[in-house]
């Protein structure tokens, strides 16, 4: 049972951490909806220091409307961006406006 | 200038060039000479493991392409799990997953891999150098039409764009739309019309 599924308003946590993280700065804090689940992988974070024991986790693909991105009103309203988000990175909020 | 602040403070800084970075490389050399010179490795096999990586290209992504665009069944098992049906047509998939993502007349999609360099590699080989570049890596999120544009297609504005960025464990793949009369063409004849652009997203129209 995965803590979300597709269609899921969340939102990408900042949590500061050191190292090798593969969630991008643009996207920290921003909310989105969940499209997919991609399966469990391990994390890149105990990777990059050479921990291949660690627990694997859940993986989802979460749409961002580019004009909440990007403060740019010249953006068309229905252009998207869909990024790949660890299970510890995210979490669940109400319904938003900001969500594609 | 004084150097009177420390590194610490900021986010790691990345030393390359836009082709590639230059440090390693001289410390690659240096380490390829020392086995080679105590008999671990040799030239050839550099040369080997080199080939290998560098034989999957264009060609696969078009036999993909002009395959799912004349086989209707290979077409929606290509969408729903890319890798498995990649694998059909004997092209060894070394990636985890294949996400295959169809342009429509009301739709585009971009690739890109904001972090590094991340690309389909055990299908279209080595990306090229601007996907690497810095530049290319900040802008197709920023301003993926003003990208587009340089590239030579002006999205209109009511096609809805798609950037895919594939920062973590999945792959990705364009299919581009088929030319309106495909079933004119033979499938060589259709793989000769696909650039690596179309399976990119940078390049849109097809015949």
């Amino acid at each position: 049972m995965t803590r979300f599924s597709a269609g899921d308003h969340v939102q990408v946590l900042a949590l500061g951490k050191e190292g090798h993280v593969r969630i991008p700065h643009y996207i920290r804090h921003q909310t989105g909806r969940v499209t997919e689940y991609c399966g469990t992988y391990l994390n890149p974070e105990d990777l990059a220091v050479g921990n291949t024991s660690g627990r694997a986790v859940d993986l989802y693909r979460v749409a961002f409307l580019q004009r909440q991105l990007w403060p740019d009103d010249a953006i068309p309203a229905q252009d998207t961006l869909i990024i790949e988000i660890y299970d510890h990175w995210l979490r669940s909020v109400k319904e938003t406006e900001n969500a594609p | 200038m004084p150097h009177d602040h420390q590194h610490g403070e900021h986010e790691a800084l990345i030393i390359e060039d836009e082709a590639g970075n230059i440090e390693a490389q001289i410390i690659i050399d240096a380490l390829q000479q020392v086995l080679i010179g105590k008999g671990l490795l040799t030239a050839h096999e550099v040369t080997a493991a080199i080939a290998k990586l560098e034989s999957p290209g264009l060609h696969l992504g078009a036999k993909i392409v002009a395959k799912a665009w004349t086989d209707p069944t290979f077409k929606s098992r290509l969408l729903s799990d890319g890798r498995t049906a990649v694998q059909e047509l004997d092209i060894p998939v070394t990636e985890a997953r294949i996400i295959v993502v169809e342009n429509t007349a009301q739709l585009h999609n971009l690739i890109t891999c904001t972090l590094c360099s991340c690309y389909p590699r055990s299908i279209l080989g080595q990306p090229p150098s601007w996907y690497i570049s810095k530049a290319y890596r900040a802008r197709s999120v920023r301003e993926p039409r003003q990208v587009l544009a340089e590239f030579g297609l002006d999205l209109m504005q009511d096609i809805k764009l798609v950037v895919h960025d594939s920062n973590a464990d999945m792959r990705y793949l364009v299919l581009p739309e088929p030319p309106h009369d495909v079933e004119r063409y033979t499938i060589s004849e259709l793989e000769t019309m696909i650039s690596r652009d179309h399976l990119i997203g940078v390049a849109r129209g097809v015949g």
